[in-house]
């Protein structure tokens, strides 16, 4: 019975390994490689023979749920939000939808923040950090829900449209007395 | 005469056949399944269980006792690169809800539903169902917790996990959102046994157990399971909160929306100051009993002493302000509770002054469990007195969040609780295993344990007081911190090495022991009157009580209760105050949904971690089991037989 | 064994401290809490020996002659009621400790709150923001191009309390300087009350975060400088000027870089493009003691690590690693070196 337990045991923790290592590794130490991009750009799956390889592969964090939530604090550091608001597009087309002109695919993604596409979308490939680049790509990617559900970040404590009517009052401007609420 | 009544004619009444008989006919009725599957699944007896929940505390003590040193070694000398941030942040918080969560209360609460029923006479808790469906929600969330640590999903937030850093815009993954279950877990567990104990303790105490009798060590348990009533609902609630911020998006603590992070702490802190009487309680309860049994006298100033218990269950609910002194609450507030703080001095200094009565004057036999109740004595006056400077609101402003509260709590918790319980289970293993201790190895592990546990903790009073923060997991050289830490990490081997003696002695006697006998140490209260280790249905004909200390006040002739019947699980409960009896109550025997229950609930709570269906889910089962756990049973339903006087 | 811990207190206790500690005193709040943690600790170490001693003569007493062949039981009557005086009194005198206790702290609190209740409307008001993992400082300034905004170093004029308000920007920080004043949390959402740091010595005081705040809580240490009036007031002065324009071709090439690589996308350089509010503000980088948090000295060797690999440094910090030529490196050293 020990034994049955033992290996019952073991192979929960294995299972539990497996899914748990991907979603929850935090790699500091990451490679500080050159933004590399694959090769042309596509605007249509109309294509000769088989499709190619690499398109429509995986981005490296894409189950990674640390590397995500980087990716949304460059997201809005980085001012993504300045055109593409938080995925409800405004300058910038909306990313919560799965409607994308130059690919939703991890590396399509990747290649349009890095190269920057016509009619507003900048280039950072000489900025932001590949690393960088494919956390922003997870994060993007979590938008219109195509990452993992089990690592996509939840709520933020931004969305801060008014104070709070509990919270302490705001700061007069100098020289005036705070006032306490009654 | 009532249906159970009290035999006046005493011992010996029955000659020795019919005590064979009636012996023969209980174990019948209180048989635990012979099948060890059958019987690790479907145990409900209180002994079996208590000492589950006492050996799982234990191999929880060890595991969050490995992380500690884990977290020395780190700490040994600045700018080590053994253990970094990420991993450190998980060691030191799933070392901090391991003993909190997983070791003190369960351990306490495990031991309490081991000797309770022994000390008052009866022959399994009220609800013995309900005992093993909390151990198996108590075991399902300490594994939930420790695979998550064994997949780099430990939570990483700090036991306290304060908002915004532990919601979900700052901890990613599920690591938070395991820790916040597991609290779930345990506070279940702690809330079911707490209640079972205190129904036990209010009514099935032996006739002649007025609450004037109650051993010491029984009272604390009722005061602890009080507490917990009243303070745990705090902690799941906020835990609850917690999870729903992270999983389903709600505004509790984003102060964005409306919600406030500064809820999270009022919240967590009602719970957690008195977390730390609900450990610390019961401990008082395991010195009063191993003081009167080796001075050979009661306890000093019984009615001080249970009114210090009580006042210290109340006032321990009035100062969890304390722990916010730094978060710039107006001056008015923190007096209060700076006053409050202060206030609780005052209980346990009376029962410090109390035992030190006992003690006064008794040349008592120094064998180990007393030496562990000396060292309580060393080490929590110590902490206590940390803890009144902790309590002044500018020496807190400077020492909070430093290892200054660090050496504090760990000579509150450890020698307040530690030494207490190392001392206690030293004193019950004869009982509880039929087998004693090696005396010289007992007396090695307490002095390595005592001089290592000062060495280790009271460096870093100065430490924090030089400034160095809790919860660093490194620290520059030119702090100067480097020598104190070094002393810590040695003083954290010896305390290791103690207690791996402590456990060797315990492997050992239980395989070449010396018998134990009855009563090895010649102490008062009713457990001692039995078999070592008790029968399954503990006593023969249930006891009744003429004084305090139950054994030393015992007559010739003592009454003994008679007339339960034998072929079912027949107990007797008595009234609140004076505890004469009053009626027959049935106790469900063996069964397997307890079991099935907790699975249940192990499944809501786990996969809501993934999805909120998962409570639908997980519904599916709880309901199953609970139909089946309250199907009636005709015949072996809990009826209950009415006292008829004649 | 009360001696040796009496003997273990005093030796750990009243020997040399540090410059970062609350038993080093340097301004007249910390002066006033370690005169009260003084007070609490003699009395406190005068009631532990009291207990321990009375515990040890306890134990080492013979039984009195009414208890001697006594069977076990309650405590005989006579010596009931002598001790019940006995624990009454002790119980009595703790009451009385406790409550003088309670009156010094009361009213030390009060006495740390009164430099701010007197009127200071000339006082000059430093906005510390905590950030993951650093802390950002903006000396406020009723004209807005007057503000200063620098990191992880304060400086103050000696002998004059400075109004300290605080802010965080993401998780729960608190703010400690051991040797000038207690914790102040920063708390998201709630914006507390303004307090206030003074120093009575020139010097140099270290204060570190005391709430745990994520990976590098551990190395999130800020310097508090005291400096006679005038030469804070030059430092001031020479705070509020933008960057100087590089001298050299390579420090100017360095500029060149550093706007239009990576670096410009977090950290500001006041006059130039630079305007990233991410990091830490650059202006004066050169000019500053340490780097990362009062983590590293300010040399070159440190900050060309600090830019090549800084997760090496602070595991989990935002700054990512930056992958430059030799040369380009250089000349951004040059350049960052150049902003006194």
């Amino acid at each position: 019975m020990r034994r049955i337990a033992t290996r019952l045991g073991a192979l929960v923790l294995t299972f539990a390994a497996l899914a748990g290592c991907e979603r929850e590794a935090r790699k500091f130490q990451t490679p500080p490689a050159r933004n590399a991009i694959a090769r042309p750009v596509r605007l249509t799956t109309l294509q000769p023979g088989d499709s190619l390889p690499g398109r429509d592969g995986a981005g490296p964090y894409d189950e990674n749920a640390w590397a995500i939530s980087e990716g949304e604090r460059l997201y809005n550091q980085y001012n993504c939000v300045g055109c593409h608001f938080h995925g409800g597009g405004g300058i910038g087309p909306p990313l919560m939808d799965a409607q994308w002109i130059y690919g939703s695919a991890p590396q399509a993604i990747h290649d349009t923040i890095v190269e920057g596409r016509p009619n507003g979308m900048p280039s950072y490939g000489g900025h932001v950090p590949d690393d960088q680049v494919w956390k922003i790509e997870a994060y993007v990617r979590t938008l219109s829900g195509q990452a993992s559900k089990a690592a996509e970040p939840g709520r933020t404590d931004h969305m801060q449209a008014r104070p709070s009517e509990q919270s302490t009052p705001k700061r007069k401007p100098e020289g005036e007395k705070a006032e306490h609420p009654g | 005469m009532s249906i159970a009544e009290v035999d006046d004619i005493g011992q010996g009444w029955a000659g020795e056949d019919a005590d064979a008989e009636e012996r023969r006919r209980l174990e019948k009725t209180w048989k635990v399944p012979s099948n060890p599957l059958r019987a690790w699944f479907t145990n409900v007896d209180h002994k079996d269980l208590g000492k589950r929940y006492v050996v799982t505390a234990l191999v929880f003590f060890v595991l969050g006792g490995i992380e500690a040193f884990l977290m020395r070694l780190q700490l040994a000398r600045p700018e080590s690169r053994l253990i970094g941030p990420d991993r450190y942040g998980q060691l030191f918080t799933v070392h901090g809800s391991t003993m909190m969560f997983l070791f003190a209360v369960p351990i306490m609460l495990g031991l309490g539903t081991y000797l309770v029923p022994l000390m008052i006479g009866t022959r399994n808790l009220a609800f013995p169902r309900l005992n093993a469906f909390s151990y198996w929600v108590y075991l399902a969330g300490g594994l939930l917790l420790y695979v998550g640590l064994f997949t780099n999903t430990g939570p990483d937030a700090g036991w306290f996990a304060y908002v915004p850093l532990s919601g979900p815009g700052f901890s990613p993954g599920k690591r938070v959102d395991i820790w916040a279950q597991m609290i779930t877990f345990t506070e279940i567990s702690s809330l079911a046994v707490a209640v079972n104990l205190i129904t036990t303790i209010f009514k099935h105490r032996a006739p002649g157990m007025s609450l004037n009798r109650i051993p010491l060590y029984v009272w604390s348990l009722l005061v602890t399971s009080f507490m917990v009533v009243f303070a745990m609902p705090a902690v799941m609630l906020s835990s609850l909160m917690l999870a729903m911020d992270r999983l389903v998006d709600t505004h509790f603590f984003n102060p964005a929306e409306g919600g406030d992070a500064l809820l999270w702490q009022h919240l967590f802190w009602f719970f957690g100051h008195p977390e730390v009487y609900i450990i610390f309680i019961p401990a008082l309860g395991i010195v009063s009993s191993i003081l009167s049994a080796f001075t050979r006298r009661e306890v000093f100033g019984y009615l001080a002493m249970v009114m210090s218990l009580v006042a210290t269950g109340f006032i321990g609910f009035g100062l969890w302000v304390h722990h916010m002194f730094a978060t710039g609450l107006p001056q008015l507030g923190t007096s209060f509770f700076t006053a409050a703080s202060m206030m609780i001095a005052i209980p346990s200094g009376i029962q410090i002054f109390c035992w030190t009565a006992t003690l006064w004057g008794s040349r008592p036999r120094l064998k180990t469990p007393l030496l562990y109740v000396l060292g309580f004595f060393f080490i929590f006056v110590i902490g206590g007195l940390t803890g009144v400077m902790l309590a002044s609101v500018p020496l807190d402003l400077q020492v909070h969040d430093t290892f200054f509260v660090v050496a504090h709590f760990h000579y509150v918790l450890i020698g307040g609780s530690v030494f207490p319980l190392l001392g206690g289970l030293f004193f019950w293993f004869p009982k509880m295993t039929g087998r004693r201790l090696s005396e010289g190895m007992g007396k090695l592990s307490f002095w390595l344990v005592f001089i290592g546990f000062n060495l280790t903790f009271f460096p870093m009073h100065q430490l924090g007081l030089d400034g160095m923060p809790r919860r660093i997991y490194t620290y520059l050289p030119e702090t100067g911190w480097g020598t104190l830490n070094l002393l810590a990490t040695v003083g954290a081997g010896i305390l290791g090495l103690g207690l791996l003696v402590f456990f060797v002695n315990a492997a050992q006697a239980l395989r070449h022991g010396e018998a134990a006998g009855n009563d090895p140490w010649g102490a008062d209260t009713l457990e001692w009157a039995i078999a070592s280790p008790p029968p399954s249905y503990n006593f023969l004909r249930l006891p009744t009580v003429a004084g305090r200390s139950a054994l030393w006040s015992r007559r010739e002739d003592q009454a003994e209760v008679t007339g339960l019947r034998s072929d079912r699980r027949e107990v007797l409960v008595t009234n609140l105050l004076d505890a004469e009896p009053d009626h027959r109550d049935v106790l469900p025997g063996p069964t397997i949904w307890p079991f099935i229950l907790g699975l249940g609930v192990a499944v809501t709570f786990i996969t809501a971690i993934f999805t909120p269906w998962g409570v639908l889910i997980g519904a599916v089962p709880c309901a199953v089991a609970l139909v089946a756990w309250f199907w009636p049973r005709g015949d072996m339903d809990r009826e209950v037989v009415m006292e008829k006087r004649s | 064994m009360s001696g040796i811990s009496a003997a273990a207190c005093l030796l750990l206790f009243a020997g040399h401290p540090p410059a970062h500690s609350a038993l080093a005193s340097a301004g007249p709040q910390a002066a006033r809490i370690e005169s009260l943690w003084w007070l609490f600790f003699w009395v406190c170490s005068a009631v532990f020996l009291l207990v321990m001693a009375a515990l040890a003569v306890g134990l080492v007493r013979d039984r009195t002659p009414e208890e001697a062949g006594a069977a076990p039981g309650p405590i005989p009557p006579e010596a009931r009621r002598r001790r019940t005086r006995v624990v009454a009194v002790a119980t009595a005198i703790t009451a009385l400790i406790l409550f003088v206790f309670l009156f010094a702290s009361t009213g030390t609190g009060r006495a740390i709150a009164s430099l701010s209740r007197s009127d200071r409307s000339d006082a000059m008001t430093v906005e510390v923001t905590g950030h993951q993992w650093w802390w950002e400082v903006q000396y406020i300034d009723p004209v807005p191009g007057q503000r200063v905004t620098t990191a992880n170093e304060i400086h103050i004029p000696v002998g004059r309390p400075v109004r300290i308000r605080t802010a965080s920007h993401d998780v729960i920080h608190s703010f400690w300087v051991p040797s000038l004043h207690g914790k102040r949390d920063l708390i998201p959402g709630h914006d507390s009350e303004d307090f206030w740091l003074q120093a009575d010595r020139p010097g140099v005081y270290r204060g570190q975060c005391a709430e745990f705040c994520g990976h590098q809580h551990a190395h999130m240490a800020f310097l508090v400088i005291a400096d006679p009036p005038d030469r804070f007031a030059a430092w001031l002065d020479a705070q509020r000027q933008p960057a100087a324009t590089p001298a050299t071709p390579q420090a100017l090439r360095g500029q060149d870089l550093f706007v239009h690589l990576q670096c410009a996308l977090c950290h500001a350089v006041e006059g130039t493009d630079a305007g990233g509010r991410v990091g830490p503000d650059l202006t004066h980088v050169a000019s500053r003691r340490t780097l990362a948090a009062a983590t590293l000295p300010n040399t070159r060797g440190h900050l060309s690590d600090w830019i090549v690999d800084s997760q090496r440094i602070k595991p989990g910090n935002p700054m990512p690693p930056t992958r430059l030529a030799g040369e380009d490196l250089e000349s951004i050293l040059a350049y960052l070196e150049s902003l006194k």
